[in-house]
């Protein structure tokens, strides 16, 4: 199972699931001991540049597939699937471009967390609304624009309003973006690629203070 | 002969328009509510908010776009053209940070920062046109698309390319013009201004771009489609697949352009981009961007229409050797490949920052390029053996009439930017950002507000004042400072 995820083969990885099922391997070991590695494998080729975003993607869905059966196996065994966090993401009103954003929700998903995506051009009090129906510890918000980029700020004042501010640590991302403007805005961490995103999503959960090049808490 | 380039053969240009066509009928476009009726009366299928467009339709479109069309400056003389393979630059537009001429940092760009920069490029012949380079943290967000061009306005004589933020504010833009230009007729004869409008890739024209597109046909004033694929993230890894994709946005705005105003001039551009496969980024100074830009150009001269690319830019945070480089080879090979506006010049980070330093950098890449698509031509009847009969073997060529009376033809002479000077090892001479803040000093020295009417300036002023009032800004800061 842990190839299956590092060389990205959904089907494989789905169908390795369902064998480690039949012969009697607990869904919690299939995933602490086959997929975790894998996902983790493919993180630190990705760190060293030995493989590219399509690689990192196909290994993600490989994760998922297998996941998806997984999943079904611990729900039927009523076993709730410690998550590493609750994200909620989306793309700022009037902003429709989603690609980072997926980027960052399907690595998440893949590293645990629990993730609801909104979508593209999703209002401010989506977020908030969003935020607390789904429990969230982290709400992500993506912006490709510079003209959109201003609405993240918005996110986190309709965050506030509703209440939910305290509760969640909010993580923001997108070509414009920077560290000084994620300071300026107040939200607690940027971001400047996916695989950073997972990793400010870990420090976020940790409550620990790390910093690097890329992943800034603040 | 003028030197030309050219990346795409004549069967894949077919190919490519081909594919294009397919993709505006099969899967169509996804559409804003303001363009459907227009296409679903001219005979498209619509289905929610995709549009599926006959080629016929399509075709009948591209019939009527004008060919070719000026921009002009403020005195009413067309100075940029559109068309053929003339070429021309303008700095890249609407960057949110600007480097910090002191610290080389980038920070937030302010009024101040736009008018320096729109007072530098004025100053540069090699900028046909200015841009509305820089969106200003000191004013609110609401007026922050038309304050831009209000600046231009009251700074520069040039012709602009510009934008604005959203479908209503379009409006407050094209006042701004006609009253600069003495009506909107006026401006619609003459126009001062194109304006960049982008769909969305793949294949959706946003509502916001829908009506920009819509209202810019109506009222005449030119528009410039820019298309951005990105090649491998939103549009095919594949240049070629790209390039499909780009023509098909192209083809399907110019549809919802002429549909609203046969005849409306409108602009081939595009801010392709590869995809970073490692970082996730869209390098806008990696050569196979700049080979999008070339091939989506090709296509739009096959079509005899106007073209506009996204070049002259670099991708690192300062102005170094990286910048440098990559804007040459953009601007070079753009010049090559005949597009008629290269937008970018001055911008860093992937466009997310501007310099007036690389500005004035670029402006000398920017007369190489000009320099070398004059090409090398025959001035005298004997190329050499005149010349070498007066000389002999002496090879005294300094001192012959036909050097002092050609040189300057041949040769381009460059600013002191270009360190052509003769240094010791002790005295290396100041490197080429002080030479590039020395250059911003001099041009500043000797810029002159040009002249307007001034019952205009004070038209606009008090348009300015007026709609200002409206977000509660009680002062201009480009104007009352």
């Amino acid at each position: 199972m842990r190839q299956s995820v590092v060389d990205g083969l959904p089907d494989t990885a789905r169908n390795l699931a369902r064998q480690a099922l039949s012969e009697g391997i607990s869904p919690l070991a299939a995933i602490s001991d086959g997929l975790v590695p894998g996902i983790e494998a493919v993180g630190e080729q990705f760190a060293k540049r030995q493989i590219f975003l399509p690689d990192l993607m196909a290994s993600a869905e490989a994760m998922q597939a297998a996941m998806g059966v997984l999943d079904l196996e611990l729900r039927k065994e009523g076993i709730e699937r410690p998550t590493a966090g609750v994200v909620v993401l989306g793309t700022t009103k009037g902003d429709i471009h989603e690609i980072g954003k997926q980027l960052v929700g399907t690595l998440l998903a893949a590293n645990g967390f629990r993730v609801h995506d909104l979508g593209p051009d999703v209002p401010a009090q989506a977020f908030a609304a969003k935020a607390l129906e789904f429990g969230a510890n982290i709400v992500g918000v993506s912006a490709l624009l510079t003209t959109t980029m201003r609405n993240q700020k918005t996110v986190i004042e309709e965050l506030e309003k509703a209440g939910v501010r305290p509760q969640v640590k909010v993580m923001v991302g997108g070509a414009p973006v920077t560290r000084r403007w994620a300071e300026e805005i107040g939200a607690d961490g940027y971001a400047k690629d996916a695989m950073a995103a997972v990793a400010l999503a870990r420090s976020l959960m940790d409550a620990k203070t790390q910093s690097n090049s890329s992943t800034v808490l603040l | 002969m003028r030197p030309k380039l050219e990346l795409l053969d004549p069967w894949l240009i077919e190919r490519i328009l081909d594919e294009a066509f397919q993709l505006i009928r099969e899967p169509g476009i996804r559409v804003a509510p303001y363009a459907v009726e227009l296409l679903h009366s001219a005979g498209a299928h619509v289905a929610g908010d995709v549009v599926r467009i006959p080629e016929v339709l399509a075709r009948h479109a591209l019939e009527t776009v004008p060919h070719e069309f000026f921009l002009y400056d403020r005195s009413g003389s067309p100075v940029v053209h559109y068309g053929g393979d003339d070429v021309h630059y303008d700095p890249g537009s609407s960057c949110l940070n600007i480097l910090d001429s002191e610290t080389q940092r980038a920070r937030p760009a302010q009024s101040r920062d736009l008018v320096r920069l729109v007072q530098v490029t004025e100053m540069l012949p090699q900028y046909a046109a200015q841009s509305t380079a820089l969106v200003c943290d000191d004013v609110p967000a609401e007026i922050g698309d038309w304050y831009r061009l209000l600046v231009v306005l009251l700074y520069s004589a040039k012709p602009v390319v510009t934008g604005a933020f959203s479908g209503p504010s379009l409006h407050r833009l094209l006042e701004l013009l006609a009253i600069e230009s003495g009506g909107s007729e006026v401006l619609r004869q003459r126009p001062r201004a194109v304006f960049d409008v982008c769909p969305s890739p793949p294949l959706n024209w946003s509502e916001f771009a829908s009506q920009n597109m819509i209202d810019l046909a109506r009222a005449g004033v030119p528009a410039e489609i820019v298309s951005m694929p990105q090649a491998g993230a939103t549009a095919p890894v594949t240049l070629a697949g790209a390039i499909v994709q780009h023509a098909a946005e192209c083809i399907s705005g110019i549809t919802i352009h002429q549909l609203a105003s046969p005849g409306a001039p409108v602009v081939w551009g595009g801010a392709p981009a590869i995809f970073d496969m490692r970082s996730g980024t869209c390098p806008m100074g990696a050569i196979e961007t700049t080979m999008l830009d070339l091939g989506c150009a090709q296509v739009g001269k096959h079509l005899s229409l106007p073209t506009h690319g996204y070049l002259v830019t670099g991708d690192g945070i300062c102005v170094d050797a990286q910048a440098a480089a990559e804007s040459s080879i953009s601007a070079v090979l753009g010049a090559l490949a005949g597009i008629n506006m290269m937008s970018g010049a001055g911008m860093l980070e992937f466009t997310g920052c501007q310099s007036i330093e690389k500005l004035v950098i670029d402006a000398e890449v920017i007369a190489s390029a000009q320099r070398l698509i004059q090409g090398i031509e025959q001035k005298t009847d004997s190329l050499a053996v005149s010349m070498f009969a007066q000389t002999g073997l002496h090879g005294d060529f300094l001192k012959l009439k036909e050097t002092r009376a050609l040189f300057r033809g041949e040769q381009h002479f460059p600013s002191a930017v270009i360190d052509r000077g003769a240094h010791t090892v002790d005295d290396t001479g100041p490197d080429i950002l002080a030479r590039a803040r020395q250059r911003i000093a001099e041009l500043l020295a000797g810029y002159h507000r040009p002249a307007m009417s001034p019952d205009r300036e004070q038209a606009i002023l008090d348009f300015a004042r007026h709609e200002a009032r409206g977000v509660d800004l009680r002062m201009l800061s480009c104007v009352d400072a």
